[in-house]
C-alpha cells in the first residue's frame, strides 16, 4: 500500500492552516503501515469539521449523526471483524453530544481506535464553547468567558480503565502517525485525543500557544504508561506544560474476547437464507 | 361451546404468574384454546395484579370482562375482583388467614395456608395448593396437574417435586371434598400439537428466522422480553444481543452492524422509540435497512408502564424528521406478529429502509397457544451484492440513481471498491454535496420512488362479513381478536370488521374497495384522539361515523366492547 492508493476525490471543506490537515495527513500514513487495502478499512464519523474527514481517504465510510460515532463504529466491527474499525471525532460531537456513547464503549472495551479532533471549540457550528474549551475562554454564546469546568477527558478514560490512552499533536505528523499505528494494534478500545487548532475560532490554543507547552512522554525514560496513579496525573498536566505520547496502558481483554464472538464466524459471513428454527419453537411446545 | 375464566390476583411477588403458566400447561395438555393476559402495576412487590386465563373447546382470541373462578391470593383481592365474578362464577379464598368472617354466596373457602404449610412447610406452595383447587374445581383428573408438577420441577431435587405434589393433591382433595357441582366442567378437544407463546416471543423467533444477527435494546416495558427471549437463543444462532447504555445508542448499534451487513434490529416502548427518532431519520437517508419494535403502552412521558394502549400512531408514521419511506405493520394476533416480522426484515433490506413493527403491551404479553408456526411460509430473501457477484463489480456508487429508488446494496469488503455512507445530503458515490439537483433527485429517490414500490407490498386488510354488514367496525393491531369475536358474537349478521395488520404506507386503495358504500364506519382504537379515524379521513377520504375509543390503559375486552357497540346502536 502506498499513501496514493488511499487518495480520496473529494474536494476538502476545511480552512487553511487547520489543525485537521495534520490528523488527515498522519492517518494517511498509519494506513499505509498497516498494510491492509481500503476496503478492509471502515472509518466512521459523528458531524462536525473532524468528523469530514473519512471522506477525504479512500476507504470505505460511516459518516453518521452529530454525537453518535462510536454505536455504529462498535456495531460495526461486531458485524464484522474483519474490518479495521477507526473512528474520527470531534471533542463537542464524542464528548459532549456523544457523552454517554464515550463512557460506555470504554466500559464495553470492542477493538476499534477512536481518534479525538480537540479543538476545544465548536468549529462546524462557528465557535460557541465545547467540552474542553478552557475555563474564562470568551465566545459569541459564552459572552463573559466559560464558566464550565473543562472535561478532563483522558482521566475519565484512564479512570475507566481504558486500555490505551494517547494525546498526539496535529503538527506532529511523524510523532502521531506513530501513536496512531500503536492505537491500531491495542487489542480493545484505544483513545488518541489529537491536540488540533482551530485557527478560525479558538484564538487562545494556537500552533505556538501549544508548540511552547508540550514534551512527549517518551523522552522521560521514568515514566511508566502501565502505572495507573502515574497516568491520572500525567493526563492532568495542562496550562504549564502539556505531555503528548502514550499516556495509558492497560493490557486486557477486548469485548471480542469476553463475549465469545471472537471464536465464532463474523455475523456477515452467516448464511441466512434457510437457518432452521424447528428446535427452538420446540421449547414453545 | 363451553368455556371458563379464571383468574388469579394478589401482591406482586406472590406467584400469580406461576400458577397461571402452570394452569396453561395443563390445559394445553387438554388441547383446550387458551387466551390469557397479565395486568399487572410497575412495581416488584405489593400492589394488586391478576393473571386471567381464559379457556375454551373453541378458538378464542380475546380476554372477557368476567371472570367464573377467582382465586383471591391475598385480602386486597377479595374486595377488588369481586364485581368481576360472572353469574355463576366463585371466588376462593382462605378466610381464616384474611380475617374475614362474612359469608357471600360466591365465596369458596379453603385452608391454603394451612395446606401449603402442613404439605409443604411453608407458604411457597400455596400457589401449588391453588393449582390442585381448580383442577378440583374443574374436576380434571389429577394425572394432568401431576405430569405438569414433574415437568416444572424436572431437574430439582425429588424433595421438591414430592412436596408439590402433596401440595396439589391437597387442594384437589379439599375441593373433592367441599365442591360437589359440575358447573366448571369443560369438554376436552383431545391432545393437539399447539405452541404456547406471547406476542414478544413470536417477534423474537420470527427475527431468528429472519436471519438478524445483531440486536440492541435498552430495557422498556413491555418490550424486554424480546431482548430476553434473543439472548436465550443466541449463542445457539450466533446471534449478537447487546444491552445498549441508551435507546439513543441502540438505534445507532443496529444502522452500524447494518451497514456492515448484519440483519439488525431493536425492540422499546414509546418512551425510547421517542429517543431513537433521529436513527430512524438516518437510517432513511442512509437507506441502511433496520427494524424496530414499538411496543406500546400508555403515555405520555412514563404513562402507566406496564398496561396498553396504541396511542403512538401517529407519531410513527411521522417520526423522523424530513422525508422518507418507511414501512409500519401493526399484527392483530401471535401468528401474525411472526409472519410480518419475517417481512419486516426482507421488505427493510429490499427496500433499505426503516420497518417499525408496532404492538402494544396486550399482544406483547398475552399468552395463547396457537397452531404450530410454518417457519417455511416466508423465508429470509436477501437483496445485497452476493459475495460472488462483489467480485465483479468496479466503480461502485452506494447511491446510484435508479428507476425504483432502490440502489445496489454492497457489503463492505465483500467488493473491491469503498463505501461512503452519508447522513449529510450526498452524491451518488456518498460524499456530501450542496447541489440543488442532486437534492431533489435524492429526495426522490428516497422517497416518492421507494413509496412508489412499497405501495405495491402492502400487507392487505383482513376484512370479516363485509358483503353482508351494515356496520363496519375498524381497527388495527392488537384490537383484532376482540373485533372478530365482537362480530362472531354480534350474531344478527349486521356486523364486519376490517383488521390493518399495516398501517404505513397506508392501505388507501385496499381501504376505499372494502369500505365503498359503507356508511356505518366505527373505528375501534386504544387512544383517546381517534387517530385510526383521522387517518382513514386524511389518506383514504373515508368518513368515519364515530369511534370507539378506550384509553384507561386496559385492552378492549369482548364484554365491554359488545357493550360500547350496543351504546352506539341503541
Ligand atoms: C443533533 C444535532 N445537534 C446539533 C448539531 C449541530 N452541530 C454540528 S457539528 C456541532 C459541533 C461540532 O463540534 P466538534 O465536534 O467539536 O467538531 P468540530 O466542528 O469542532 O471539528 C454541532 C453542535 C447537529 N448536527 N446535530
Ligand atoms: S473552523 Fe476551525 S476546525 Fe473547522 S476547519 Fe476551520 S480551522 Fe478547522
Amino acid at each position: 500500500m502506498e499513501i496514493n492508493d488511499f487518495k480520496s476525490n473529494d474536494e476538502i471543506t476545511w480552512c487553511p492552516g487547520c489543525g485537521d490537515f495534520g490528523i488527515l495527513n498522519a492517518l494517511k500514513k498509519s494506513l499505509v503501515n498497516l498494510g491492509k487495502e481500503p476496503k478492509d478499512i471502515l472509518l466512521v464519523s459523528g458531524i462536525g469539521q473532524a468528523a469530514k474527514l473519512p471522506h477525504y481517504i479512500k476507504s470505505n465510510c460511516f459518516n453518521g449523526l452529530h454525537g453518535r460515532s462510536l454505536p455504529p463504529a462498535i456495531a460495526a466491527k461486531i458485524a464484522n471483524r474483519n474490518l479495521s474499525v477507526i473512528v474520527t471525532t470531534g471533542d463537542g460531537d464524542c464528548y459532549g453530544e456523544g457523552g454517554n456513547h464515550f463512557i460506555h464503549n470504554i466500559r464495553r472495551n470492542v477493538d476499534i481506535t477512536v481518534i479525538v479532533h480537540n479543538n476545544q471549540i465548536y468549529g462546524l457550528t462557528k465557535g460557541q464553547a465545547s467540552p474542553t474549551t478552557d475555563l474564562g475562554y470568551k465566545t459569541k454564546v459564552q459572552v463573559n468567558g466559560v464558566i464550565l469546568e473543562p472535561m478532563h477527558a483522558l482521566e475519565m478514560a484512564i479512570a475507566l480503565g481504558c486500555g490505551f490512552v494517547a494525546r498526539g499533536y496535529s503538527a506532529n505528523s511523524e510523532h502521531l502517525c506513530w501513536l496512531i499505528g500503536e492505537g491500531i494494534k491495542h487489542k480493545g478500545f484505544s483513545l488518541i485525543e489529537v491536540l488540533q487548532p482551530c485557527v478560525t475560532y479558538n484564538k487562545k490554543n494556537t500552533y505556538e500557544w501549544y508548540t511552547k507547552r508540550i514534551y512527549k512522554t517518551e523522552d522521560d525514560a521514568s515514566y511508566n504508561p502501565n502505572d495507573k496513579i502515574a497516568a491520572l496525573q500525567k493526563a492532568a498536566e495542562w496550562e504549564e506544560r502539556i505531555p503528548i505520547g502514550v499516556i495509558y496502558r492497560n493490557e486486557k481483554d477486548s469485548y471480542e474476547d469476553k463475549s465469545g464472538l471472537a471464536k465464532n464466524i463474523p455475523l456477515v459471513d452467516e448464511e441466512i437464507e434457510n437457518i432452521d428454527i424447528s428446535e427452538a419453537l420446540k421449547e414453545f411446545i | 361451546m363451553t368455556e371458563l375464566t379464571i383468574k388469579i390476583a394478589g401482591e406482586a411477588g406472590q406467584g400469580m404468574q406461576t400458577i397461571g403458566s402452570a394452569l396453561c400447561r395443563v390445559f394445553k395438555k387438554m388441547g383446550l384454546y387458551i387466551f390469557a393476559n397479565q395486568d399487572y402495576m410497575s412495581r416488584v412487590r405489593g400492589g394488586n395484579n391478576f393473571f386471567q386465563l381464559r379457556i375454551s373447546d373453541k378458538p378464542i382470541y380475546c380476554p372477557l370482562q368476567k371472570s367464573d373462578i377467582v382465586i383471591a391470593l391475598d385480602k386486597k383481592s377479595v374486595g377488588l375482583h369481586q364485581t368481576d365474578i360472572a353469574g355463576n362464577g366463585i371466588m376462593v379464598l382462605d378466610k381464616a388467614e384474611f380475617g374475614i368472617v362474612k359469608e357471600s354466596k360466591v365465596f369458596f373457602n379453603v385452608p391454603f395456608h394451612e395446606l401449603a404449610n402442613k404439605t409443604g412447610g411453608n407458604d411457597i406452595y400455596i400457589n401449588t395448593v391453588c393449582c390442585g383447587v381448580i383442577a378440583g374445581l374443574m374436576g380434571l383428573g389429577f394425572e394432568y396437574l401431576e405430569g405438569v408438577v414433574k415437568e416444572a420441577f424436572s431437574g430439582k431435587e425429588e424433595e421438591a417435586i414430592r412436596k408439590n405434589l402433596l401440595a396439589a393433591k391437597s387442594g384437589y382433595d379439599f375441593t373433592k371434598d367441599n365442591f360437589k357441582e359440575d358447573r366448571f366442567k369443560i369438554n376436552t378437544v383431545g391432545a393437539r400439537e399447539t405452541l404456547l407463546m406471547n406476542g414478544n416471543e413470536a417477534i423474537a423467533l420470527a427475527a431468528i428466522k429472519a436471519g438478524c444477527k445483531f440486536y440492541s435494546g435498552y430495557p422498556m416495558t413491555p418490550s424486554t422480553s424480546i431482548m430476553d427471549t434473543l439472548a436465550h437463543f443466541a449463542a445457539r444462532f450466533n446471534i449478537v444481543v447487546e444491552q445498549a447504555e441508551d435507546e439513543i445508542a441502540a438505534i445507532n448499534m443496529i444502522i452500524g452492524a447494518s451497514f456492515a451487513g448484519a440483519r439488525s434490529m431493536a425492540a422499546t416502548s414509546g418512551g425510547g422509540f421517542a429517543l431513537m427518532v433521529e436513527g430512524i431519520s438516518l437510517a432513511g437517508m442512509t437507506e441502511t435497512p433496520i427494524v424496530v419494535v414499538d411496543a406500546q403502552r400508555p403515555a405520555p412521558a412514563t404513562g402507566f408502564p406496564t398496561r396498553t394502549e396504541q396511542a403512538d400512531l401517529d407519531f410513527l408514521i411521522s417520526a423522523g424528521h424530513g422525508e422518507f419511506a418507511r414501512v409500519i405493520y401493526s399484527p392483530g394476533t401471535i401468528e401474525e406478529a411472526f409472519y410480518l416480522t419475517i417481512k419486516a426484515f426482507n421488505i427493510a433490506e429490499k427496500y433499505q429502509i426503516p420497518v417499525l413493527i408496532m404492538t402494544d403491551q396486550h399482544l406483547a404479553d398475552s399468552l395463547m397457544n396457537i397452531t404450530p408456526l410454518d417457519p417455511h411460509k416466508i423465508k429470509a430473501q436477501r437483496f445485497i451484492i452476493s459475495r460472488a457477484d462483489a467480485k465483479k463489480i468496479s466503480g461502485y456508487k452506494r447511491y446510484q440513481l435508479t428507476a425504483s429508488g432502490v440502489s445496489p446494496r454492497a457489503i463492505p469488503s465483500w467488493i473491491n471498491d469503498v463505501i461512503y455512507a452519508d447522513s449529510d445530503e450526498h452524491n451518488e458515490e456518498g460524499h456530501i454535496t450542496e447541489d440543488a439537483q442532486m437534492r431533489v433527485n435524492m429526495v426522490e429517490k428516497r422517497f416518492h420512488k421507494k413509496i412508489a414500490g412499497l405501495t405495491q407490498e402492502i400487507e392487505k386488510p383482513v376484512a370479516f362479513n363485509l358483503e353482508k354488514a351494515e356496520t363496519v367496525l375498524v381497527g388495527f393491531g392488537s384490537t383484532y381478536g376482540v373485533l372478530k369475536e365482537a362480530c362472531e358474537r354480534l350474531s344478527n349478521k349486521k356486523f364486519g370488521f376490517v383488521h390493518l395488520p399495516q398501517v404505513w404506507p397506508f392501505p388507501t386503495a385496499e381501504l376505499s374497495l372494502l369500505l365503498d358504500g359503507k356508511s356505518n364506519i366505527l373505528t375501534v382504537e386504544n387512544n383517546a384522539g381517534g387517530q385510526l379515524a383521522k387517518l382513514l379521513m386524511r389518506e383514504a377520504g373515508i368518513k368515519v361515523k364515530s369511534s370507539i375509543l378506550r384509553y384507561d390503559g386496559r385492552p378492549f375486552n369482548l364484554d365491554y366492547l359488545i357493550g360500547r357497540i350496543k351504546e352506539l346502536e341503541s
